[in-house]
């Protein structure tokens, strides 16, 4: 055996590479709906859920045994025929909006989702002020020496 | 061009005044409990169940045993620290006559009849929820867990945690007062 420190690094990094699929995943076989399109919708519901005992992994993320009952029932509502909305409303009724890991656009959460354009708009707006009021237009360094010795 | 005196002002102050009143709406985040969530159950009627056994040749506890009365609901598990912590002041409770009823939560049936016939037993019901359903449709998210429920069998409080003397001082017995009376 003569493998080069390189070699043995990049065979590893190959392993692990081919691990990852199944880290990223806490859905257990046995859990798994026999239907792959359905098994396909209630992992991307899953995605969606917090798990509310870890807060800020999905239950499809996470190991914790509450995260389990709730891909189990996930998985129940949707091989009994409810749309994935209905399946998530299912537990917002229970849970809460804080199940959800994307806040919804409602009253409470207008600032949230609406603060970022709202800063931006007032940064636009003061940027236009500085701007007609002259000195930046100018650009003359002596006027900016001025203005500043007036502060 | 010089800049008009006030504009100068105003562009001087007004990072700071954006400073200051972030720094104080951040500040007074921090005093939030950023584990408290409040349960979305309250006000609504109890989910309907019927739940096995835990104690030997015993009849489980369904939705009807807590009709018509004010009553606590208690979430527990035999493998839950807090609720071995909690439990000395449910039996205070229990003797003097509250009505406690159980769900052992996540827990093999003979693991929690074990532990009620080590630790005693304050629950009128006990049944078991081993898959965990009826936590889910209760909203729980871990134990203990207790539920006050009204005369009509609406969820009226959710305490999260052990109750202690305080909370049940403070909290608990003026609500099921209350209730008790009509309220």
């Amino acid at each position: 055996m003569n493998r080069s420190p390189g070699a043995l690094f990049a065979a590893l990094l190959a392993g692990l590479m081919l691990a990852l699929p199944f880290a990223a995943l806490a859905v257990e076989p046995d859990e798994m709906l026999a239907d792959p399109a359905l098994e396909a919708r209630a992992q991307a519901v899953s995605k969606e859920l917090r798990c509310v005992v870890c807060q800020n992994q999905s239950i499809d993320d996470s190991s914790a045994p509450l995260a389990r009952d709730m891909r189990l029932l996930v998985r129940e509502r949707i091989a009994a025929g409810d749309s994935d909305a209905q399946a998530r409303t299912y537990l917002v009724e229970r849970y809460g909006n804080f199940v959800l890991l994307k806040p919804p656009f409602q009253a409470n959460t207008i600032l949230l989702w609406l603060g970022p354009l709202l800063i931006l708009l007032v940064a636009a707006g003061g940027l236009l002020v500085a701007a007609r009021s002259g000195a930046v237009e100018d650009g003359d360094p002596e006027a900016d020496a001025d203005n500043m010795e007036s502060l | 061009m010089k800049l008009p005196r006030p504009a100068l002002i105003a562009a001087a102050v007004a990072p700071v005044a954006v400073f200051v009143v972030l720094a104080i709406a951040l500040a007074l985040g921090l005093r939030n409990d950023p584990a408290a969530l409040p349960s979305v159950l309250i006000g609504k009627p109890a989910p309907a169940f019927a739940l096995g056994p835990v104690r030997e040749g015993d009849v489980g506890f369904s939705r009807a045993d807590i009709e018509g009365r004010v009553v606590l609901i208690n979430v527990f598990g035999s493998w839950c620290s807090a609720c071995r912590l909690e439990h000395p002041m449910l039996m205070e409770l229990a003797a003097s006559g509250v009505p406690i009823h159980g769900i052992d939560w996540k827990d093999a049936p003979a693991d929690g009849a074990a532990w009620l016939k080590k630790y005693g037993d304050p629950y009128v019901r006990v049944g078991n929820d081993e898959i965990g359903r009826l936590g889910l449709d209760l909203g729980v998210s871990g134990a203990p867990e207790t539920f006050v429920i009204d005369k009509t069998g609406r969820i009226r409080h959710k305490q999260v945690g052990p109750i202690t003397p305080e909370i049940w001082r403070d909290e608990i017995a003026p609500l099921m007062a209350r209730l008790e009376v009509g309220g």
